[in-house]
């Protein structure tokens, strides 16, 4: 266990703020979910019991009749906003003086960093790089991630938990949301930051990162298994290989949703769905990419002269 | 008339010029001794409820004292403050609900313009001199290593801040209708607060900058149609020097162009923009109806029934 190497990671100034994200984000998750669930202990009462729907003030929060049902903004939220900018500032003096901001030697194009990394928010699609070529990681990625938030609105058609905290009433969204971006995002931020080592090899926290380690590794594509060897042939191939997840894919996406989450189904047009469906496919298919290329050693399933998947 | 009045008028027309001085005079003296500090004293005493003064008036437009009526115009009156209703959810102050990272991100982008304004007073953006303003600053400059790490953990802070108050309003469907074009700034939002704090990483023109936007503006070259080395990019009649990384860097590799590109848009471009989106986003939050919640919880029974208004939720 090489603890300077770990403690050099881990204070690096540019790192500390994903060392502080994570029991950020640990706080906020746990803040969530025990709203979550009081709310949804609250939703089942209500729902067995409907006289009680009906007078009931609908909340976890405390409310007797004759409580105003509305507080002057001032003093009661601008006094938060008040001490909250207080506190930020403390926050921020406190850091800027107990940390310096990296400044490493001038720009030098002749001497590469090695690990070069990008800035820590990138990290994640930085990681992607190992798994696809630089036109998906880079480009496509970024732009799907994009577009993917902004249709969320528009493809989620379920009206429940909307101004609360909930699991129960919207388990697919929230748990897509979660695996989005806790897993997809903010693990792979982690792991570009904590794991990743000259030539972007895998070292574990702890592991003194040696510069001369080479990794012999030979890696495969899908079609070579198969004893493909026409540039054709590979080209076909791969497109039934991603084709053929997509219509698989979306037949059992399309099966599920209608048996376990029929209200929803009914509600979504046909082409909400299908955007549905492409979005969480092309997500899922990350970890599938993962998880053949480490378990299988397969650097691409679809190989053509102009791009390869 | 005057001869009528004239307290030496006993010689009609002729009293003498000096002596009509002297009487003018003496009077002005008088007065002097006893009308003016009484007119003082008066004016003094009113100086204690300086509330009454026209100046005070003038800048506030209403009393303070403690009435709701006061209080609602304290903010509504107020531009800074107006873009709050006067009255919110009375559960809405709770910080569990919102943990408030969409206010505390406004207000690290406002410590960053800030910080960031008085950077631009040290910092030229070129080659010969970036750097050594950057050590400049650092060591020279009174209060220029806080400065500057003010600005930097503050943008980090921002990035973080994004990502917490994204997640809230995802978990609490604040993105539903009738708030979705709003999400859709918010998304926008992301989007440039992310190339500000990338664009800014450029600007110490060290190693750790040079070789971040490097590996970043690499991947554009990979860009499908639009860039050298992506697919058909040279079908299409892309080369390095031609392609969209040549575009954003203002050359072929991340050099003197990149570094100026690099500080318009950190310093003009993308702020402005993001201000407009930040305007629209803050003006969208009111008129969809304020804060989101905590709002009274639906039950799946009710959930395939017209919208009601919020009056009809059983209270």
């Amino acid at each position: 266990m090489d603890w300077r190497q770990l403690w050099e990671i881990c204070s690096a100034p540019d790192n500390v703020p994903i060392v502080g994200l994570i029991p950020l984000l640990a706080f906020y998750i746990y803040l969530a979910v025990k709203q979550a669930r009081a709310n949804d202990q609250l939703i089942e009462q209500l729902e067995a019991d409907p006289a009680l729907a009906k007078t009931h003030h609908r909340k976890t929060w405390p409310f007797k009749p004759g409580w105003q049902k509305e507080v002057h903004v001032w003093p009661f939220l601008l006094r938060i906003e008040f001490l909250a900018a207080i506190i930020v500032t403390i926050i921020l003096m406190v850091w800027s003086i107990t940390l310096n901001a990296p400044l490493e030697e001038p720009a030098n194009p002749n001497l590469t960093m090695n690990p070069a990394k990008a800035p820590w928010y990138f990290l994640g699609l930085q990681e992607m790089l190992v798994y696809f070529d630089p036109w998906i990681a880079g480009v496509v990625m970024p732009t799907m991630i994009i577009i993917g938030l902004m249709v969320i609105p528009y493809i989620d058609t379920n009206p429940l938990g909307s101004g609360y905290y909930t699991w129960k009433q919207r388990k697919f969204s929230i748990s897509t949301f979660m695996f989005g971006f806790v897993i997809l995002w903010v693990a792979m931020i982690i792991i570009g930051t904590f794991i990743r080592g000259p030539g972007w090899q895998w070292f574990w926290p702890g592991q003194t990162w040696d510069h001369n380690r080479l990794i012999y590794e030979v890696n495969r594509d899908l079609p070579d298994i198969f004893g493909i060897a026409s540039n054709l042939g590979k080209g076909i191939f791969g497109a039934i290989v991603v084709g053929g997840y997509y219509l698989l894919g979306g037949g059992l996406v399309y099966s599920l949703f209608r048996r376990k989450m029929g209200k929803d189904f009914q509600r979504m047009s046909l082409l909400q769905f299908s955007i549905m469906q492409f979005l969480l496919l092309t997500m899922v298919a990350l970890p599938l990419k993962m998880g053949l290329r480490l378990l299988w050693h397969i650097k691409y399933v679809w190989i053509t002269p102009w791009f390869n998947v | 008339m005057a001869d009528e009045n004239n307290p030496n008028g006993k010689n009609g027309n002729k009293v003498g010029v000096l002596e009509k001085v002297a009487a003018g005079v003496k009077d002005d003296i008088q007065a002097l001794k006893t009308d003016i500090p009484a007119k003082a004293k008066e004016q003094i005493e009113g100086l204690k409820d300086p509330t009454k003064t026209q100046v005070y008036t003038s800048i506030f437009r209403h009393k303070h004292d403690d009435t709701p009526r006061n209080r609602a115009l304290g903010v509504l009156s107020n531009v800074f403050l107006h873009l709050h209703p006067a009255k919110i959810n009375r559960d809405a102050v709770r910080y569990s609900y919102t943990w408030g990272m969409g206010g505390i991100t406004f207000y690290l982008f406002i410590i960053l313009t800030y910080t960031g304004v008085l950077l631009m007073f040290y910092y030229h953006p070129s080659k010969v001199q970036a750097f050594r303003d950057v050590l400049y600053l650092e060591h020279d400059v009174p209060f220029g290593k806080i400065l500057r790490n003010m600005h930097r953990w503050a943008a980090h802070l921002m990035v973080i801040g994004v990502w917490l108050h994204m997640f809230r309003v995802f978990l609490t469907g604040s993105y539903k209708k009738p708030r979705e074009f709003n999400w859709n700034i918010g998304v926008l939002l992301l989007v440039f607060t992310l190339l500000l704090s990338f664009t800014g990483y450029l600007l110490p023109d060290d190693q750790l900058g040079f070789w971040a936007v490097t590996v970043g503006t690499n991947m554009a070259r990979a860009t499908p149609l639009l860039g050298h080395e992506g697919p058909f990019g040279s079908m299409l009649g892309m080369t390095p020097y031609n392609d969209v990384r040549f575009g954003l860097l203002g050359g072929s590799i991340v050099d003197a162009n990149a570094l100026l590109r690099s500080y318009i848009w950190h310093c003009i471009g993308i702020p402005i923009v993001a201000s407009v989106l930040m305007i629209v986003h803050f003006w969208r939050v009111r008129k969809d109806g304020g804060i989101s919640g905590p709002a009274q919880v639906m039950l799946s029974a009710e959930a395939d029934k017209p919208r009601r208004g919020p009056k009809a939720a059983g209270e």
